[in-house]
């Protein structure tokens, strides 16, 4: 049990590319952090560095006081699981578990105790004796775990744990893992690229983009309050429709279309509209309205996901099934509802919040990478 | 699915016949005496001196001293065959596996270098190679027989390439374990290339068993004989009116096949194992 500070670490790689670019990172004993992003934004990188795999360039990272910058990944008291599972092919489950111990020199009889309490929690008891390969990929992915349970580590490191399990055996997974974390209270550090996994797993969640934080926040807030258009456009599915608009006084032109709202005039006059799907309903008669020339429907049960044009800009509305669909709707959004962004930085701007347009000072929550 | 005709048949005993025939003829003209050998030429049929034929060759003491029988040079045959073969499995794996895990200068240069080495046969450094051995007064010892051949760029290579499909999450997570260079190589690599060294064993056996030149430099002393020095031994006789024993000379290749051809019958499984599919 431990908190992890990583303070200003960079990784620069041979020929000057920098895939971590200064990032500090607080993590409180117990907390569970997702690093999402897409693919070479850095987050494994940064992982990597905390399990000691690569080599630190700049900054220190420290686990529990201790700062662990040149330690050798096996004395950061951290247990890691892989994508493939890297499970030793040659030895059975128990000795997969048991080899980190043994290394230890860990008396045989609490390392038999160890692996029984991780087996048994994990339910891979009958496995003991067989070997990896005669196991399904989610019951080595529960050997796994299994590894970096029975370490009693004070970090638990994911690098992309579930990316190599089917979409159903993922959901299941991603349930356990939760659960498992929150019983067992260990600090957990997980990397992923799946924006739902990051949701559902977060007690934090830390968007990394181009090897630099976009925004750290609870999954909520940063569904709620995206600090980018990057952050916008990759937490939540589907993505926030994001359109140009130019204001007018109190009007916001999309092309020809017309929004009208008394509340915008602190704002400038080149925006970066943020609208989430589900945040669209069609409009009664009489009230203001974008119109959408529906191309197509994506039905999921629940939601129906209805996507068009909005004056030659791509928009995607979650409309309920029952609404009757005709060529054309016509959508409307409460402007509280609308995010901004700047249209060169994409940086957030400002929310029209209990009707009145401001800079919205946050709670701490929420912390922009160098705002 | 195919169903094999009759053609295909025929293709497939034509080849056996090219392959075994010789071997054949060499195992059933040994079981004739010289004489008769040196009269009517080689014998498809099976002579009446079979028994005789190779309890001479394995016991009687020959050779110029009069003290080397085949069974000496089948075991000296055998511990050249096993030395080079267990020598070069473990020297080339430790190269390879310092090639593969450890980051050093020039690490791909070395290792070029080493593989353009394939390319030369031994031949080509068998003076100097002798003049070392010679000099550190090695000739006529197993030692100068085995330990100048160790040296294996072919077995650097498959070990190599083997490692190299070994992911490298593996290392990862035996690093964070608690595994040291050391212990990774034989907790995690040593076992999961069994397959690969009984395949560069097998071929590295067979090379070392059939080597000719090399010993016959090394050593003078007839109690370093190995059986492929024997057979021509056997047929240096031919001086004045003696005839060569014939009969001895195809008991002593047939002798000297067997090893090699029982050793990849039986680890054959395990051959075609290690060099085409890996076990992870």
């Amino acid at each position: 049990m431990a908190q992890i500070n990583i303070t200003n670490v960079s990784k620069i790689y041979a020929g000057g590319v920098e895939a971590v670019k200064s990032v500090s990172l607080d993590i409180a004993d117990g907390e569970f952090i997702v690093l999402v992003g897409p693919s070479g934004c850095g987050k494994s990188t940064l992982l990597r560095m905390v399990a000691g795999l690569e080599a630190i360039s700049k900054g220190t990272v420290e686990i529990g006081d201790r700062v662990i910058n040149d330690i050798e990944p096996a004395e950061r008291d951290i247990a890691m699981v892989f994508q493939n599972y890297a499970l030793y092919p040659h030895m059975t489950v128990y000795n997969n578990l048991a080899y980190g111990l043994k290394n230890r020199g860990t008396p045989k009889a609490e390392i038999d105790a160890r692996v029984a309490e991780a087996a048994r929690m994990l339910e891979i008891e009958p496995y003991l004796t067989r070997k990896p390969r005669a196991l399904s990929g989610g019951q080595r992915q529960r050997v796994a775990m299994g590894r970096a349970i029975v370490r009693k580590p004070a970090a638990f490191l994911f690098d992309e744990p579930l990316s190599n399990l089917d979409a159903k055996l993922r959901v299941t997974m991603r349930g356990e893992i939760k659960q498992l974390q929150k019983r067992l209270g260990t600090t957990s550090l997980y990397v992923t690229h799946d924006q739902l996994e990051a949701m559902t797993l977060a007690d934090r969640l830390v968007v990394l983009n181009g090897g630099q934080i976009e925004q750290i926040g609870r999954p909520l807030d940063v569904y709620h309050t995206p600090a980018s258009t990057f952050v916008a456009s990759f937490i939540g599915s589907p993505a926030m429709n994001l359109l140009r608009a130019t204001r007018e006084g109190s009007r916001l032109h999309f092309g020809s279309q017309v929004l009208e709202s008394d509340r915008l005039s602190a704002l400038p006059t080149e925006l970066t509209i943020g609208i989430r799907a589900e945040d669209l309903r069609v409009a009664r008669a009489g009230e203001q309205s974008l119109t959408m020339k529906v191309d197509y429907i994506e039905e999921l049960g629940a939601q129906r996901l209805v996507h068009g044009m909005l004056d030659g800009k791509k928009l995607t509305a979650a409309l309920s099934p029952e609404i009757e669909l005709s060529d054309t709707i016509a959508l409307t959004i409460a402007p509280s509802r609308l995010h901004f962004f700047d249209v060169t930085t994409g940086k957030r701007l400002a929310q029209i919040v209990d009707g009145a347009v401001g800079k919205r000072e946050d709670t701490g929550a929420l912390e922009m990478a160098g705002g | 699915m195919y169903r094999t005709k009759f053609f295909d048949h025929v293709i497939l005993l034509s080849g056996v016949f090219l392959m075994v025939g010789p071997l054949l003829v060499a195992l059933m003209t040994s079981s004739h005496e010289a004489a008769d050998i040196h009269r009517n030429g080689l014998s498809i049929l099976p002579g009446g001196h079979f028994i005789e034929t190779y309890e001479t060759v394995l016991t009687k003491e020959g050779g110029f001293t009069g003290k080397i029988t085949g069974l000496r040079m089948m075991m000296n045959s055998l511990i050249l065959g096993l030395g080079f073969a267990a020598g070069k499995v473990l020297l080339s794996m430790l190269a390879a596996y310092a090639l593969v895990y450890f980051r050093f200068r020039f690490a791909t240069i070395t290792f070029w270098m080493i593989f353009t080495t394939l390319l030369l046969p031994l031949e080509v450094r068998i003076l100097p190679s002798y003049e070392v051995m010679n000099t550190l007064h090695l000739t006529n010892t197993y030692t100068g027989l085995i330990v100048p051949l160790l040296a294996s760029a072919t077995g650097t290579f498959y070990f190599r390439q083997f490692f190299k499909s070994i992911p490298d999450e593996l290392l990862e997570a035996a690093r964070i374990d608690g595994a040291g260079p050391f212990k990774f190589f034989i907790d995690v690599i040593v076992p999961l290339s069994k397959t690969m060294m009984a395949a560069i064993f097998i071929i590295m056996f067979v090379y070392g068993w059939n080597q000719y030149l090399w010993p016959t430099l090394m050593t003078t002393e007839e109690g370093f004989f190995t059986l492929v020095r024997g057979i021509k031994q056997i047929l240096l006789v031919w001086v004045g009116s003696n005839i060569p024993d014939y009969n001895q000379a195809f008991a002593l290749a047939i002798l000297a096949m067997l090893p090699p051809v029982m050793i990849v019958m039986i680890f054959q499984r395990w051959f075609i194992k290690g060099l085409t599919e890996s076990d992870k």
